[in-house]
């Protein structure tokens, strides 16, 4: 097993090879540059302001450069945000990010997988149907509308929660933010539970359970949730991978200083640094966790072995 | 009400506020929570460019000249000056009790090593041109003489002296800008690039900085060493970078923000209806306006440029798309600088009905109808305002016959587009005063500047701009020149100006102290809470 997943990590790094130049070269192509804005620049002022950065030199030694930097942790200075580099900026917004996005996992595994397990052991009846239609709310109401929903209930109404900014961590600001990330994601999860627990309710060991007289509860919680979550598993992996790096819309409606904005700022303004940096560690995110389920895979199902 | 504990920050106090808990206002510390669109590109004034560092670095900073809550000029580092007869010469009198927040004076060494490092192409700074108008400003920043060779000299430790190439009557009003101020030495030269940090950054101005947690929040304290600290009455102000405004308008209605900057337009009549008084709309100094490619046929016609323009309803556009939060424009000077009076469209006063069918005239004289229509493409930067402005245009001309197409790019590369000399027709830009001048306004229509999207070269304009900078000693003769010169950009549509901005601020009832003016400025040292 650890022999596996030290394979695993070693072909990471030519993965995280060809996603970098990769992303390198594209963003490059996107017309404008990180100093094209209203106001503009002349040629002159633009190119001293380019020859700081080192953007006067050939893109192939910019890459060069780029990648050598890279192998000594140094991710360099944001263009747009000069005041950082694009490594300060991950190190005080990556945690926040992680914070709500491992909450609201935990939140919608938990919630979810409870409600899929009691509409699954409810079929077709009134329980089951309110599970559903709940879920496919989940699903089709989109975060830009929930996140001021909680705003104007809870904040504004009812005076409960602030109406954004992280405050500093204190808990009643992580309230709305992970609400919102967390309530599509308990729908998933919901409906998913609820296919995988009727089909694991049907196999035959678990009729061979009830037959030698155990109990419900003991059927259910040591026997058919076993392989009911290995689907929840393979979901969870990639989902958390994109929640852990942030949310654009749920930062910015609850004004909370995570790196989700970065994804989507940082390619408007051609912020270059800033861009590789949130595509290594989105890659970085993604590898990690899909080895993580993989992982789980084989302490939950005795078939998978990687050996 | 709000209620604060002593040292805790504001969020702190919204939690406990929120949780219910009742805690005794404590009587030391007055914190402003201040909204700001967005956070600032930097600290370091040499690296700046939008209004939004603007507000920070007043707080922060001060420079030779600064500007008080109506936005006139008051002295700053610089207790008294004096101009020498041909103009040329600024000699500052720097005031005596000025120092750093390190507790060291602030010297006129310090504004020689400010303005050469501004200059210096080495700092890559945005803004340079600012002080283009002294002696080989220019020159240094363009690698053709050496920062010592700036026309900046310090007499002695409080005399600092200024050589400008040519009479320039706006140069205090320029020193208002914030690249001008001056920036500390010693910590540069000690800490590199971390100078800016909070905790490491040394300042001369009413406020010193806290905590700067990009996208959160910026702290700043009082500067007991600042001068005036005695009439300093905000002990905290926190800048929240209030980058959603349905949201900045949420935590204002909730007293978590004290002001904001914006609104978001669309929702401006219901907003007025909800906070009244508290929110202030008025002129601002920018110019909403569509740049047209007069190089290239068929838009090379002065006519045909005319007809075009005149057929636009700027009331229309002012009432139902913006929603009153901008003026119909008919100059690129907008109105509110003193003694300057804006060139208008020769068409301003006429109705839009008459204005309509000259315009026909025009273009069926040149051979366009409903049945040949001319095709126009409109660019615009992503903005649902923009978007929907471009639109109401396209509705507008199509019964003259121009066939309106649009096309939208993000900012960056509607910018690098315009920028790189790209094929156009018309595109919309907009321009902001940097300080109270025409010549801001005017010189972004001048040949050889960088912002000329339009490639307008007249040689009638250039002309009139010259003897304006000529005329530098005789300030009304020079506003005259410059108002001429607008009246042939104008008449010539150089440029087609659309819309004048306004500035939209929420103030609540408990400021004092935050005064409505063209330039949208509100130091936090004139501004006090109840």
């Amino acid at each position: 097993m650890l022999l596996y997943v030290l394979r695993r990590l070693l072909t990471a790094i030519p993965t995280l090879f060809v996603v970098v130049t990769l992303a390198f070269f594209l963003i490059r192509i996107a017309p404008g540059g990180p100093f094209n804005q209203e106001r503009g620049l002349s040629p002159e002022i633009k190119a001293n302001i380019e020859a700081q950065f080192g953007l006067d030199d050939p893109l192939w030694l910019q890459y060069v450069n780029y990648l050598k930097n890279l192998g000594q942790g140094n991710f360099g200075p944001s263009y747009n945000l000069p005041d950082f580099t694009v490594t300060e900026l991950f190190a005080a917004g990556l945690p926040i990010s992680v914070q709500l996005g491992a909450m609201a996992l935990l939140l919608a595994l938990i919630v979810g997988g409870t409600l899929g397990t009691i509409a699954a052991l409810n079929q077709n009846r009134a329980a089951d149907y309110a599970v559903i239609a709940t879920a496919t709310a989940g699903t089709t109401i989109p975060t830009f509308v929930i996140a001021p929903i909680i705003q104007l209930v809870f904040g504004l109404t009812w005076n409960l929660l602030p109406i954004g900014g992280w405050g500093d961590g204190a808990f009643v600001n992580k309230i709305g933010p992970v609400l919102t990330l967390a309530l599509p994601q308990i729908a998933i999860v919901a409906r998913l539970m609820r296919g995988s627990m009727i089909e694991a309710l049907r196999a035959h060991h678990i009729r061979t359970a009830r037959a030698l007289g155990l109990s419900d509860m003991s059927v259910i919680v040591k026997h058919a949730l076993r392989g009911a979550v290995l689907p929840i598993v393979s979901y969870a992996g990639p989902a958390a991978a994109a929640l852990l790096t942030g949310s654009v819309i749920v930062e910015t409606i609850f004004a909370i200083p995570g790196v989700g904005r970065y994804f989507v700022d940082a390619a408007l303004n051609r912020d270059y640094t800033l861009v590789m940096g949130t595509v290594v560690v989105i890659a970085i995110f993604t590898i990690v966790f899909n080895l993580i389920v993989d992982i789980i895979y084989a302490v939950l199902d005795p078939r998978v072995r990687y050996d | 009400m709000l209620k604060k504990l002593l040292g805790a920050t504001v969020f702190a106090s919204t939690l406990l506020v929120a949780g219910g808990a009742f805690v005794s206002p404590a009587l030391s510390e007055v914190v402003f929570n201040r909204g700001n669109s967005a956070d600032p590109e930097s600290l370091d004034p040499h690296k700046t460019s939008t209004v939004y560092e603007a507000h920070i670095l007043r707080d922060l900073f001060e420079g030779l000249v600064m500007q008080d809550q109506n936005a006139e000029l008051i002295p700053g580092a610089a207790e008294s000056w004096t101009v020498s007869d041909d103009g040329l010469v600024y000699t500052f009198k720097l005031r005596p009790d000025g120092v750093w927040s390190d507790g060291t004076p602030v010297t006129a060494d310090d504004f020689v090593y400010a303005f050469r490092r501004l200059e210096d192409p080495a700092t890559g700074a945005e803004y340079s041109s600012m002080l283009y108008v002294v002696k080989n400003g220019e020159e240094v920043n363009t690698g053709k003489a050496k920062p010592e060779e700036l026309g900046v000299r310090a007499v002695d430790a409080t005399t600092f002296e200024v050589t400008l190439k040519s009479p320039t009557p706006y140069f205090l009003e320029m020193l208002t800008h914030q690249s001008t101020y001056p920036v500390n030495r010693a910590s540069i030269e000690k800490l590199g690039a971390d100078w800016i940090k909070p905790g490491n950054l040394v300042s001369n101005g009413a406020y010193t900085l806290a905590e700067f947690t990009p996208n959160d929040h910026i702290k700043l304290v009082k500067n007991p060493k600042f001068h005036d600290a005695a009439n300093v009455k905000i002990d905290v102000v926190n800048y929240y970078p209030t980058e959603d405004r349905s949201t900045a308008i949420k935590r204002f209605e909730a007293g978590e923000l004290d002001t904001n900057d914006d609104i978001p337009t669309e929702q401006l009549a219901d907003l007025k209806a909800k906070f009244g008084d508290q929110l202030r709309i008025g002129p601002y100094l920018g110019t909403y306006y569509y740049a047209i490619k007069t190089t290239k046929a068929p838009w090379d016609n002065v006519e045909l440029r005319n007809a075009v323009s005149m057929a636009i309803d700027r009331d229309f556009l002012a009432e139902k798309v913006w929603q009153n939060s901008m003026l119909p424009g008919y100059s690129m000077v907008p109105p509110g600088i003193e003694g300057y009076e804006p060139a208008l469209a020769s068409f301003a006063e006429e109705s839009q009905i008459d204005r309509e069918d000259k315009a026909k005239a025009i273009l069926e004289k040149l051979g366009y109808t409903p049945d040949n229509p001319l095709k126009m493409e409109i660019r615009y930067n992503t903005s649902e305002n923009h978007k929907n402005t471009a639109v109401a245009i396209q509705e507008q001309l199509k019964p003259l016959g121009i066939e309106v197409t649009m096309v939208n790019t993000d900012t960056k590369t509607h910018y690098g587009h315009l920028e790189q000399k790209g094929d156009f027709d018309v595109a919309r830009a907009g321009w902001i005063a940097d300080y109270k001048d025409p010549e801001s306004f005017l010189g972004i229509s001048r040949k050889a500047s960088g912002n000329n999207y339009s490639d307008y070269d007249s040689p009638k304009f250039e002309e009139l701009m010259d003897k304006a900078a000529a005329d530098g000693g005789k300030p009304q003769l020079r506003m005259q020149d410059l108002a001429e010169a607008e009246r042939v950009l104008i008449d010539e549509v150089g440029q087609i100006p659309l819309l004048y901005y306004s500035y939209k601020n929420l103030v609540s009832p408990k400021i004092v102290g935050f005064e409505s003016n063209v330039m949208d400025v509100h130091p936090t040292r004139f501004i006090s809470k109840q």
